[in-house]
């Protein structure tokens, strides 16, 4: 693939103090890629995405957007890219077509292209009948769309994506789902970071894993699920002292096991032969991947 | 002012929205600092913001100078009737136009700055399109120093009605109050970026903003001030902002007006500079 790389990070490192939130990481997204960062709270994600804006400068290494130096050259990527928070920053006194209208000249939208743009990111958003709404009153699943339209109303090539359904219900979180794969259809090269791993493997070409500011796995959902988790995985049921035990004589016998609220968990159970213990067997998923490489619990 | 003196046509980005996606169009198009077009279009929100709360923006900076003029007017212009060679009306006429400037620029400056990026997180948004630090502290800045050169003008327009006939330089007093605002909206924002809460305001009204505003000659001649209170006005920029509103309505005194005028500007450069200084620390990790 000789695709050019819209996102390009080599050796990028950023301390916060004693703390090292981003240890030396190296990605790289293609242009009309859906990449999905995948980690655990604190992993070092947001990090990582307000680098890409230079709203974080890195210690050490290199970032290139778009084609552009990070962050001398920065403000031009910026024009080309469209940010969306993890933390709703909408001006909540104003309506959505006034925020609309300040984000496109923000970001250089001619005047005469204005008034279309902002039409347009209405229609994405879903909120033509609502445009003078004063944001107060309208739902969470409308300000997150909202949120996301003010992010694309300059039609940018490159989309950061920050957690973009932290804390919606699952009706809201499946209406932003089809909102950026309509995005990715599109060619918008998409950068996303979440710890949800359903939304990671529903839209994400590829994945990286990261943990501890480091990451850990990088490829296709499917080959990380491969290479990782193997092909099955058993799950065992029961009480507490069950679910020890189960743990105990999986450990003596070398397979790695998680433990999800009432179950137990072994990888790789395609594997496994003459272990007499009852359970279920599924598909290995991108969740068992996740739990091995970054020793937390997915949701 | 500094954010318009700035070298540069910054082209306001023509070709901005065409790029559609898969398109990597070479762009001439220079993106350099304090752009127009990036201040232009952090100011474009705060007048939108300002159109939900301007009446009572507008009726507080016209009812504090009226409740003013009657306390001091009916209350101490009783006991004096000259002061400094002017009517008292007209001393404090003039005096709280300065004070209005100060009050209209540090305050916002202080705290809805304050409230915008620990808050509001308004200011993320912001930094995550074209638009710099520098810039946005400028547009914030200029957007304060405006209101402020505007409602300075709030209590004049109420001291005319007490009694108060201003000269033809009274046309310089909004211009007075841009100035100063700027000067005090910047330090306002300083003061912002090195808050950790809201409440450390309160050190900074005391012990600076409050001496500042009684130590102007706004209500009384700083000559009758020990000496040393009185050589502290001489560097307050805010006495300078009183006398030069005093001489624009009442006869301008070019050699001291100069002085003034270059305090101002030197105080509103350096503060603004600061401000963008502390900010820039305070936003980008």
């Amino acid at each position: 693939m000789s695709r050019r790389a819209a996102i390009s990070l080599r050796g990028v490192r950023k301390r916060f103090g004693p703390v090292v939130a981003v240890d030396g990481i190296d990605l790289e997204v293609a242009e009309g890629e859906c990449l999905g960062l995948l980690g655990p709270n604190g992993a070092g994600k947001s990090t990582t995405m307000r680098m890409l804006t230079a709203q974080a400068i890195a210690d050490e290494g290199e970032i290139e957007v778009l084609g552009r130096r990070l962050p001398g050259d920065s403000k031009r990527a910026r024009a080309e890219s469209g940010v969306v928070p993890q933390q709703d920053n909408l001006d909540v006194e104003l309506t959505a077509r006034q925020i609309l209208t300040v984000f496109a000249r923000l970001y250089r939208v001619p005047r005469r292209e204005r008034g279309a743009a902002v039409d347009r990111a209405l229609e994405i958003a879903g909120l033509t009948e609502r445009a003078d709404s004063v944001v107060d009153e309208l739902s969470g699943g409308m300000r997150r769309r909202l949120l996301i339209a003010r992010g694309l109303v300059h039609r940018p090539r490159l989309v950061l994506l920050d957690e973009p359904t932290v804390g919606l219900d699952p009706q809201v979180r499946q209406e932003l789902w089809s909102l950026i794969d309509a995005l990715r259809t599109e060619g918008v090269t998409v950068l996303m970071s979440t710890h949800y791993i359903e939304e990671a493997e529903r839209l994400a070409d590829r994945v990286a894993v990261m943990a501890k500011g480091q990451i850990v796995a990088y490829g296709r959902p499917s080959d990380l699920v491969r290479e990782h988790a193997g092909r099955e995985t058993l799950e065992v049921y029961g009480p507490p002292a069950r679910l020890r035990e189960v743990e105990a004589r999986a450990s003596e016998r070398g397979l790695s096991t998680r433990r999800s609220g009432t179950a137990v968990a072994i990888l790789r159970a395609e594997d496994v032969n003459g272990f007499d213990v009852q359970g279920e067997r599924r598909a290995a998923s991108l969740e068992d991947v996740f739990v091995v490489l970054t020793g937390a619990e997915g949701e | 002012m500094p954010a318009g003196a700035e070298p540069g046509p910054g082209a306001p980005a023509s070709d901005g929205a065409a790029a559609g996606q898969g398109a990597p169009s070479p762009r001439a198009r220079r993106i350099g600092r304090l752009e127009p077009a990036a201040i232009a279009g952090v100011m474009s929100r705060d007048v939108t913001v300002f159109t939900r709360y301007w009446l009572s923006t507008t009726f507080s900076s016209v009812m504090e100078p009226v409740i003013y003029l009657l306390a001091f007017g009916f209350g101490l212009g009783v006991l004096v009737p000259r002061v400094a060679g002017l009517d008292y009306i007209d001393f404090i006429g003039t005096g709280i136009v300065a004070t209005a400037a100060l009050f209209s620029s540090v305050f916002p400056g202080m705290f809805s700055t304050f409230i915008k990026y620990r808050f509001q997180h308004t200011y993320d948004a912001l930094l995550a399109a074209p638009v710099d630090t520098e810039e946005l502290v400028t547009a914030e800045v200029t957007w304060i120093s405006i209101r402020a050169g505007v409602y300075c003008m709030a209590p004049l327009v109420v001291a005319v009605f007490f009694g108060l006939r201003p000269g033809p330089g009274v046309v310089l007093v909004p211009l007075i109050g841009f100035l100063t605002g700027f000067g005090f909206a910047s330090f306002g924002v300083t003061i912002a970026a090195f808050a950790k809460s809201i409440d450390n305001f309160n050190y900074v009204i005391s012990a600076v903003v409050t001496p500042l505003f009684l130590v102007a000659g706004a209500f009384f001649p700083v000559d009758g001030l020990p000496a040393v209170a009185a050589a502290i006005a001489q560097i307050n920029p805010l006495f300078h902002s009183v006398e030069l509103v005093r001489h624009a309505v009442f006869g301008l005194e070019p050699v001291a007006d100069l002085i003034s005028v270059g305090v101002l500007v030197a105080f509103a450069v350096l503060m603004w500079r600061i401000a963008i200084w502390r900010m820039r620390a305070r936003l980008i990790d």
